[in-house]
């Protein structure tokens, strides 16, 4: 096949602050016709800055410094802004990472189109309608020729990423730029507009580069890979290649750090270190300061490409055969960590028991605030966490699992039912009780960057919690030290140790650390108080891989040593799977399957959770086995439908579906899902409803 | 010549405020991240000219603050000193010439004689119709029509000179200072300052500050045997009436915003914080307090408190306090009036802020309510209340204009932008025209008002973090090393993140039983 997109050699740098940012650092690629080339890299490495230049989108601080971008063997960048206009759109057109940022709430989905066309078209009103729903139609938005008069606002997420699809498919581009098209969405909807993209692709014989951190959508989608870091592309090859054999230290440090089932006894492969800054000038390899194969060599020469088999290149000294001076290590083995020992005791006395939770949110109206409605965010959960054990809750965006998170702390008050913890109630609790309550159990929120004062402290931040529910210093430390408050500066750097930060720290601002790094200020902030149940909301879910894993040890490691219960709310299956002992999946406010991690991973029974099983996108050397796709998006928690929550979409649909929700099936003694599907009379409760 | 100092109610408050602000600035000193974001107020070289002639102008305030009565002649019975019912200021001594040299009537500027014709009785007793002579005004020069333009131009020329001598002193002193602190040679200083190339923006405060000189010294120069802006129609030197006017306005500019800030602080935060009810009334009461006209309302209080001050003239010793009282509570009235804006602003931030995870994470703690509006929320709404507070700042000096000319503003015996406008409608109605109060007026106004806003505008700029303004010296060492030192700390914090499994049991005894 032709090559299609030639990239040689491309810098970009960004002129923001002192020095100069060099985002992209003499970047190579080639894609052909009809293929999709991945650009795999952490956040801050120029993946992003590479499509721009290729775009030539760049942001007014960006200057492409030297390079060429060949595109069907033309110099795009000699040419001039214009014919750039014809080629952006026409040529190449891109997908964004959020949909919701990147449609212009004031025009109909329709006229957004149609600018495109008429940019590029020369087409009477009439076909152009036409052109329009045809697009609509090809990305699978239900009910075109209405919907394409409405604006975005109306549309669901997945909906609108499908709308920017139909969009930068309208001018038949032979190049399609997607920055993170899945990023944003659920993993059902990814697979549904990945799967989209797949088929397009198949029908029109176009290129894709497709920019992701996520080696789950790699491997589903790429024909190439090529890995990013820090501004350049250390490794490239097929993906067949890449999944089996991956070369250069960085890819097999990433594959190491992915939390998998069969790790879940040990502790995850840490990259050390975060990404290093642009700015800074390299002598060496890029990575030789996080690698653990790192010679003193690899710290003063640049490494040069090597070639270690067809189609299969690699930028490391490791692989350099001319060179006898590289002290050869073995590489089979990446070093894992210290494996943590099997849980000591399993005491299964519910420390936190949640029955029939609900939380509703009015809607209000009008002058008088009249309420016309509920939103029905928790509609009855229950819930179980024994000491020293971990419970994750599953479910998609919007599906009501942060409202249960914070209900059981009563930042959010119950609408209904109860929340017993060491068997008091904390619903309806006084506002002073429930304080000398609050330091048995603590939050971790999912935003790093928005859960710390950016105003406080280290010192402050973690002080706060013991001042405010007055923790005592045991007597040991006040005999050694008379100032109850240098006792406390002691307890901050014994906390700051344990979340594995130097005692130095706790002087500075939160905006002098990474996103990994305040994730640990606010663990420790939380172990400030010794909670005996952290609850966790999606702790990881906006750091990269390399450093969830450090914050999925730190939490391993502190259930063992210090027995805490966690209660984990997520979207991501593989860290389940890590850490959970137990696993509740929830759709639309409720429970829909809750069972012992092996059972449900193994076996899940309620349809949703196949569907969202099978749709993690999984790491395999081979194809994938079918999936089961859902139609259409997750319903309003406002009005949800009749009967079973699920049957709008659900493979499985029966009438009886229609009418009244399921109760609850025993799969197992542990195992309950709520589904037709199964025998309802081992449910001894059925009859009395 | 002894004295006795008065302290009025305007002035224990500008003082109060001078303490504030001084307080501040030793607080913030203190502390890195604070002042880091002062320090890139101090990078922008209009915001610096600007400050420059807010302090020409906050100093001539300042001067104008500190009041005396003098003690007179002659002494009481008992042999106390009786001290004069008039209040003079420190500036009223600083300027005697001007103060003192009272006209018949209008005058131009640098004028000799009167503006207007009148009938003057000759020495052998006919009367005739003329432009008499000013009796300050030019009065040294024996044959006006010849001596008046060359007379002028030397002044001028003299008073150039000796602004610009002072500024050269200033100048030296500056770089003396310079070399002192950063151990380098003063005429390295002296390149560095004109290559632009020092962190603070020298060459403009010293540009700025040359201008500043020459004017002052010109002035100066003339202001002793002329009138530089003329004569009001009471025959009052304008440039001393427009000298006067800037206490009044930094009055109510600073004090107003005083007055005004506790509302809006509390009224807007406990709104955003708590919400339900609370909002409810909150809400309520500045959106009717917003639709009143403000005018109506301030003409309303300040009618209600003369007719009190002028039934009660036992309280008052001087007509001094007498005035000064009734612009406190015009200070107070436009405070009241004016919380409105700010507090929706403020409301508005806190509703934002309250749903963030760290104030979450607070209630998580059990932390009591008002310890979180005090840490968490009002350190990160300040720099919303200290761009509001500059840019109300000039509104208000032209608010106290307004009000004036309505008749509202401030007493008639107080000097006031205001007043001088207000006078100003009858002067521009003459044949011929009498327009320079309304020029030094508005001249004034303008520079104070301008400068206040272009250096809010720097304020605003250094302060939103969104906009990064930082330009950094690459021989300021400091940058370089807290970058290195972060990325240390992460790779410290990485390595260690794997003995952390066996440190942990060391914070056990920390947990309780």
């Amino acid at each position: 096949m032709s090559v299609l997109l030639e990239v040689d050699h491309l810098k970009t740098i960004l002129h923001t602050g002192d020095s100069p940012v060099r985002a992209v650092d003499g970047l190579s690629l080639k894609i052909r016709k009809g293929e999709t080339f991945a650009l795999l890299g952490e956040s801050g490495c120029g993946k992003s800055m590479t499509a721009l230049s290729i775009m030539r989108l760049l942001p007014d601080s960006g200057e492409i410094q030297s390079g060429t971008i060949k595109l069907n063997g033309t110099d795009i960048l000699q040419l001039p802004e214009a014919s750039m206009r014809q080629i952006r759109g026409k040529l190449i057109s891109m997908i964004f990472q959020e949909p919701m940022l990147n449609l212009n709430p004031v025009m109909t989905i329709a006229e957004q189109i149609n600018e495109v066309l008429r940019h590029h078209f020369k087409l009477d009103k009439k076909t152009a309608q036409n052109r329009i729903l045809e697009l609509l139609n090809q990305v699978g938005i239900p009910d075109a020729s209405q919907r394409m008069h409405e604006y975005s606002f109306q549309f669901s997420g997945g909906m609108k990423q499908r709308a920017m699809i139909a969009m930068a498919l309208a001018g038949n581009p032979e190049l399609l730029v997607a920055d993170e098209p899945t990023t944003a969405l659920d993993v059902t909807i990814q697979a549904q507009v990945l799967d989209l993209m797949r088929q397009i692709q198949q029908q029109q014989q176009m290129a894709i580069l497709l920019i992701t951190h996520d080696l789950g959508v790699v491997s589903e989608m790429a024909h190439q890979v090529a890995v990013m870091y820090a501004g350049e592309i250390v490794e490239q090859t097929s993906r067949e290649n890449f999944f089996s054999q991956p070369a250069h230290p960085y890819s097999r440090q990433l594959f190491a750090s992915l939390p998998e089932k069969q790790k879940r006894d040990q502790a995850l492969a840490v990259i050390s270190g975060t990404v290093p800054s642009l700015a800074r000038k390299f002598t060496g390899c890029r990575f030789a300061d996080r690698c653990n194969h790192a010679t003193a060599y690899c710290h003063e020469h640049v490494p040069q490409w090597h070639t270690i088999a067809a189609n299969h290149k690699v930028r490391c000294h490791l692989y350099d055969t001319a060179a006898e001076w590289v002290e050869k290590k073995p590489l089979s083995e990446i070093t894992t960590g210290n494996t943590t020992t099997a849980k000591p005791h399993r005491i299964d006395k519910p420390l936190l028991q949640v029955t029939d939770l609900k939380v509703h949110f009015p809607i209000r109206k009008g002058f008088f605030k009249r309420i016309v409605g509920q939103v029905m965010a928790v509609d009855g959960v229950s819930l179980k966490i024994s000491e020293g054990k971990t419970l994750a809750l599953v479910g998609e965006s919007g599906c009501g699992k942060t409202t249960v998170g914070k209900s059981i702390l009563q930042l959010i008050e119950p609408t209904a039912g109860s929340v017993r913890y060491n068997d008091h109630e904390l619903v309806d609790m006084q506002r002073q009780q429930l304080r000398q309550m609050r330091a048995q159990f603590q939050f971790v929120f999912q935003d790093p960057y928005s859960s710390l004062n950016p105003r406080m402290r280290i010192i402050d931040i973690i002080q706060e919690g013991m001042d405010a529910l007055n923790i005592q210093i045991p007597a040991s430390d006040i005999q050694a030290t008379p100032l109850p408050s240098y006792s406390h500066v002691k307890a901050v750097d014994a906390l700051l140790e344990c979340v594995g930060l130097p005692k130095e720290t706790k002087w500075r601002y939160p905006h002098e650390f990474s996103g990994g790094q305040r994730q640990r200020i606010a663990i420790a902030r939380a172990l400030a108080v010794n909670p005996r149940l952290l609850i966790c909301d999606e702790p990881t879910s906006a750091l990269d891989v390399s450093v969830q894993a450090q914050i999925l040890n730190l939490l391993k490691s502190l259930q063992s040593d210090l027995g805490l219960a966690y209660l984990f709310i997520t979207h991501n299956i593989a860290v389940v799977e890590y850490l959970a002992d137990e696993i509740a999946v929830m759709y639309l406010g409720r429970i829909v399957e809750h069972g012992h991690i092996d059972e449900v991973i193994a076996n899940p029974r309620h349809p949703y959770t196949q569907a969202l099983l099978s749709a993690v996108p999984h790491i395999t050397k081979e194809s994938r086995p079918d999936m089961i796709k859902l139609k259409g998006d997750l319903p309003s928690p406002a009005s949800p439908p009749a009967g079973c929550h699920f049957h709008p979409r659900c493979p499985h649909a029966m009438p009886v579906c229609r009418q009244s929700y399921p109760q609850a099936s025993a799969i197992s003694p542990t195992h309950i899902t709520h589904c037709y599907l199964y025998s309802q009379e081992h449910c001894s409760t059925h009859h009395e409803h | 010549m002894s004295f006795k100092p008065v302290i009025l109610w305007t002035d224990a408050l500008i003082f109060l405020l001078v303490v504030i602000v001084l307080a501040f600035i030793w607080y913030v000193r203190d502390d890195e991240h604070l002042t880091a974001p002062w320090r890139r107020v101090g990078h922008s070289a209009s915001g610096m000219s600007a400050l420059t002639v807010l302090l020409v102008f906050i100093t001539i305030g300042l001067l104008d603050t500190l009041h005396f009565r003098p003690a007179l002649e002659h002494k009481n019975l008992q042999g106390e000193a009786v001290y004069s019912v008039e209040v003079l200021s420190v500036l009223d001594v600083l300027v005697t010439p001007l103060r003192t040299h009272v006209e018949k009537t209008y005058s131009a500027p640098l004028a000799t004689h009167l503006y207007a014709k009148e009938t003057i009785e000759m020495p052998d007793g006919s009367k005739i119709r003329a432009f008499s002579r000013l009796e300050f005004g030019g009065a040294h020069l024996q044959n006006p029509e010849t001596e008046h333009l060359p007379d002028i131009g030397w002044r001028a020329a003299l008073g150039f000179a000796l602004g610009l001598f002072v500024w050269c002193i200033l100048h030296v002193a500056l770089c003396f200072i310079m070399a002192h602190r950063s151990g380098r040679r003063v005429a390295r200083c002296f390149q560095s300052v004109w290559q632009r190339s020092t962190e603070i923006p020298w060459y403009a405060i010293l540009i700025t500050l040359a201008v500043i000189s020459v004017f002052i010294g010109i002035l100066s120069m003339l202001s002793t045997h002329y009138h530089v802006l003329g004569t009001d129609k009471v025959g009052q030197d304008v440039l001393y009436l427009s000298l006067k006017s800037i206490r009044i306005a930094l009055i109510i500019g600073t004090l107003t915003t005083l007055i005004m800030l506790p509302f809006a602080l509390l009224l807007g935060i406990t709104a955003g914080y708590f919400r339900g009810w609370i909002d409810d009334v909150i809400q309520y009461i500045y959106t009717t307090l917003s639709s009143i006209p403000s005018v109506l309302l301030i003409a309303a209080t300040v009618l209600m408190m003369q007719v009190y001050i002028e039934t009660h003239p036992e309280l008052f010793e001087t007509i001094a306090a007498r005035a000064d009282l009734r612009l406190l509570f015009l200070c107070v009235i436009l405070g009241i009036t004016s919380w409105t804006s700010l507090c929706r602003l403020l409301r508005g931030e806190t509703l934002k802020l309250r749903e963030m995870e760290y104030i979450q994470a607070a209630h998580a703690f059990g932390v009591s309510h008002w310890r979180i509006i005090s840490r968490h929320i009002l350190p990160n709404v300040m720099y919303i209340v200290l761009i509001a507070t500059v840019m109300d700042f000039s509104g208000l000096v032209l608010a106290e204009a307004v009000l004036s000319y309505v008749g509202v503003g401030v007493d008639p015996s107080m000097i006031s932008f205001g007043t001088m406008i207000n006078a100003a409608r009858m002067e521009m109605a003459r044949e011929p025209m009498v327009w320079w109060s309304l020029l030094a007026a508005f001249g004034f106004m303008l520079t104070l008002v301008l400068s206040a806003n272009l250096f809010a505008d720097a304020v605003q700029k250094a302060l939103d973090p969104r906009v990064r303004t930082f330009t950094q010296n690459n021989d300021d060492p400091g940058a370089d090393d807290n970058s290195n030192f972060t990325i240390t700390t992460a790779h410290a914090a990485a390595k260690s993140a794997v003995p952390s499994l066996t440190s942990a049991p060391d914070i056990k005894p920390t947990r309780q039983p």
